[in-house]
């Protein structure tokens, strides 16, 4: 589904993904994980297609097709979706707003019919039970005046509502308290499915107890040093980021 | 001899013309204020960008034109009138083309009993007693030069007259259409509005073009809120592109009444608005709220003032600004709160947002207080798109441009969602709407 060869990108000049290769398959979920600054977040906003960041070496075959030229709502029209580390506040869109938008823009991209407002509330009211969302706050603005539980429990309420192909996850678990964070895997969980895809980005092993992953990958200096089965993050947990960082020092003395 | 003193001769000397053609009509009581006008206006000079009023609004474009006012009569087609309603079901309609009241355009059959809705030329041919009391009473013409311009060449305009104690119910609509003629025409129309003790009234006043054609807009606007009376007055402006729109509207306001003002600006070359506001007794109340959207070489210049002379009186002023190519916007928003008028509250904001480079807007909100125990704020912000959250919008599969209008959408909400009547509202987000896709 997803498949990432030698990524090097960067902001202002500063290259932070230093070659990455990943590959994703339907059906999966893949954790990443990685200290501070180790260019997790980058990882994500560029499989989003934010603009700010430059794509300077490699490819990202998504479905087989290069998505590097594709813009941004056209990457979600064809199935990706990015939950936001920092949902952006939205004063004066409402969350309705947003959602019924958004995901007639994407029927339309397929040649879909538009849903009218009865089916949508249907489908909606649905899925909020999924996060356990108050109704009153479809009328709300996008994410303002939201806690930071409900800004999480939002983006993945609006993932339900989109049913992406491949969901990326950025450090959607930071900051949640464990009852929150319970509701944000099952939300995930729900969406597992053998013709989906999760990439879920996170700086704790604590949320993979919920979400549990096929592959873990270590990412470090802008480079994955380290993959393997879902006990990677455990030990990763036990031992701490520095184990990686030393064990990468120790490779580099050893060339 | 400059440009402006030539336009200035062309206007006086104009004037002789326009008498003569006014027939019978020179016999009436606003005769006299006509030629007290056309003294005022030859007595003063149009403003340069000296002038600190008009430091950012140059009018040496307006004063490049030789405008006339016409006396031809033109039609309109029902279908372009029906474009500018609200509702197919609009009952209280006044329309004027070229300045004057059209009355097989209007439809005034429904309004309730004490109730005067027509054109003031009427009035003013029958010395009806209202328009003697209030004529002129608060748009002085002896330091203004376009009230002066305004008043020297009255002709037609709305009068609306609503009895004390009347309810009316459906909203008035005022069309004021600008279609071409032979020459450049200069079309003044002067309303009056009194809403008398306990009275309530909604009134849309509404300018429009059919054609993208060079024309001047003058237009005075005297609003009389007696005790307790209620008017609520929204104002579009759709004119050509290529138009001058000035326009000055006084407000008076009496003991517990409650004023409120929506004005909307999409068009016009050069916009320049004047608003009064004054608290003449307690317990008043104001809210002023614009939105001016404006691309290309637009300007638009919003001069607010509110007196809070007495005690115990309310405003609320929010005008918010998108501008985009090389356009122009100006904010000058002042609050007078003199030394009696002891719990005055009076909060103003001026928000902006600029789309492109060569977008400048000034804004200048200012705020005098003589008074010691009053609650008053002001606010000023002048900013771009948000990318961030266009970003955000963009990643929910929403396109580029649509993602665009829905954050213009967002700023502009608040001014656009204090519109009362639905109908109203609706046909504001519809003309907004078409000017974002632009």
């Amino acid at each position: 589904m997803l498949e990432i060869k030698n990524l090097h990108a960067g902001i202002e000049g500063n290259e932070i993904l230093k070659g990455i290769n990943l590959k994703v398959n339907a059906g999966e979920v893949h954790a990443i994980m990685g200290p501070n600054g180790s260019g997790k977040s980058t990882l994500a906003q560029v499989l989003a297609g934010r603009e700010e960041f430059v794509v300077t070496k490699g490819e990202i075959k998504y479905n087989g097709k290069n998505i590097l030229n594709m813009a941004p709502e056209d990457r979600a029209r064809e199935g990706m979706f990015l939950a936001f580390q920092y949902p952006v506040e939205i004063p004066g869109v409402s969350n309705t707003n947003l959602l019924k938008t958004a995901l007639n823009e994407i029927r339309k991209y397929h040649g879909e019919e538009e849903l009218d407002t009865i089916e949508f509330l249907a489908l909606v009211k649905e899925k909020m039970k999924l996060v356990e969302l108050d109704q009153k706050f479809l009328s709300r603005s996008v994410n303002e005046g939201f806690s930071g539980g409900e800004k999480k429990r939002n983006e993945i309420f609006q993932m339900a509502v989109l049913q992406p192909k491949l969901a990326i996850l950025d450090e959607t678990d930071s900051g949640l308290d464990i009852d929150a964070l319970k509701i944000v895997a099952n939300g995930v969980n729900k969406l597992r499915s053998k013709d989906k895809a999760i990439i879920v980005v996170t700086h704790y092993q604590r949320l993979l107890n919920y979400i549990i992953p096929d592959f873990v990958h270590v990412l470090y200096n802008g480079k994955i040093v380290k993959s393997g089965g879902k006990e990677l993050a455990f030990e990763l947990e036990e031992k701490g980021y520095d184990w990686v960082k030393n064990e990468k020092i120790e490779e580099m003395v050893n060339l | 001899m400059n440009k402006s003193v030539n336009i200035k001769d062309w206007y006086i000397s104009n004037f002789g013309e326009f008498e003569k053609r006014l027939n019978g009509g020179r016999e009436n009581f606003i005769h006299q204020k006509r030629k007290e006008a056309i003294s005022s206006f030859s007595k003063l000079d149009f403003p340069t960008v000296k002038n600190e009023e008009w430091k950012y609004t140059s009018i040496a474009p307006l004063l490049k034109h030789n405008f006339v006012p016409t006396f031809e009569r033109k039609s309109i087609s029902k279908e372009f009138i029906e474009s500018k309603l609200f509702s197919k079901m609009e009952h209280s309609l006044i329309v004027f083309i070229n300045g004057k009241f059209s009355p097989e355009n209007s439809d005034l059959l429904n309004l309730p009993e004490g109730v005067f809705v027509g054109s003031i030329a009427n009035e003013i041919k029958n010395n009806g007693k209202v328009v003697q009391k209030y004529f002129g009473k608060y748009a002085d013409h002896q330091n203004h030069i376009f009230t002066a311009l305004s008043t020297a060449y009255t002709e037609d305009g709305a009068f609306i007259y609503v009895q004390a104690g009347k309810f009316v119910e459906e909203p008035i609509h005022l069309i004021f259409i600008t279609t071409s003629a032979e020459e450049k025409i200069l079309t003044q129309p002067r309303n009056l509005f009194v809403a008398e003790k306990n009275s309530q009234v909604t009134i849309i006043e509404h300018y429009v073009s059919n054609e993208e054609s060079i024309y001047f807009t003058n237009t005075v606007t005297e609003i009389v809120a007696e005790e307790n009376a209620v008017v609520d007055h929204i104002k579009l402006q759709e004119e050509s592109r290529k138009a001058f729109h000035i326009a000055r509207m006084e407000v008076d306001q009496e003991r517990n009444s409650n004023f409120r003002s929506h004005s909307i600006s999409i068009g016009g070359d050069l916009t320049r608005n004047e608003f009064n506001a004054r608290f003449n007794d307690e317990g008043g109340e104001c809210t002023l709220n614009g939105l001016f959207m404006l691309e290309g070489s637009q300007l638009f210049d919003a001069h607010t003032l509110i007196d809070h002379a007495k005690p115990h009186c309310n405003s609320h002023e929010l005008y918010k600004g998108i501008l985009d190519q090389k356009s122009r916007g100006v904010f000058n928003g002042k609050v007078i709160v003199r030394k009696d008028a002891q719990k005055t509250n009076a909060f103003q904001e001026n928000n902006n947002i600029l789309l492109s480079d060569e977008s400048l807007v000034n804004t200048k909100p200012q705020l005098e207080i003589f008074a010691d125990d009053v609650k008053c704020s002001h606010g000023a912000t002048i900013g771009q798109m948000n990318e961030e959250a266009k970003f955000y919008l963009k990643s929910r599969g929403i396109g580029e441009e649509a993602s665009k209008a829905i954050l213009l959408h967002a700023f502009a909400s608040d001014v656009i969602t204090s519109i009362k009547i639905e109908s109203v509202r609706n046909y504001v987000e519809k003309i907004i709407t078409e000017k974002f896709r632009q």
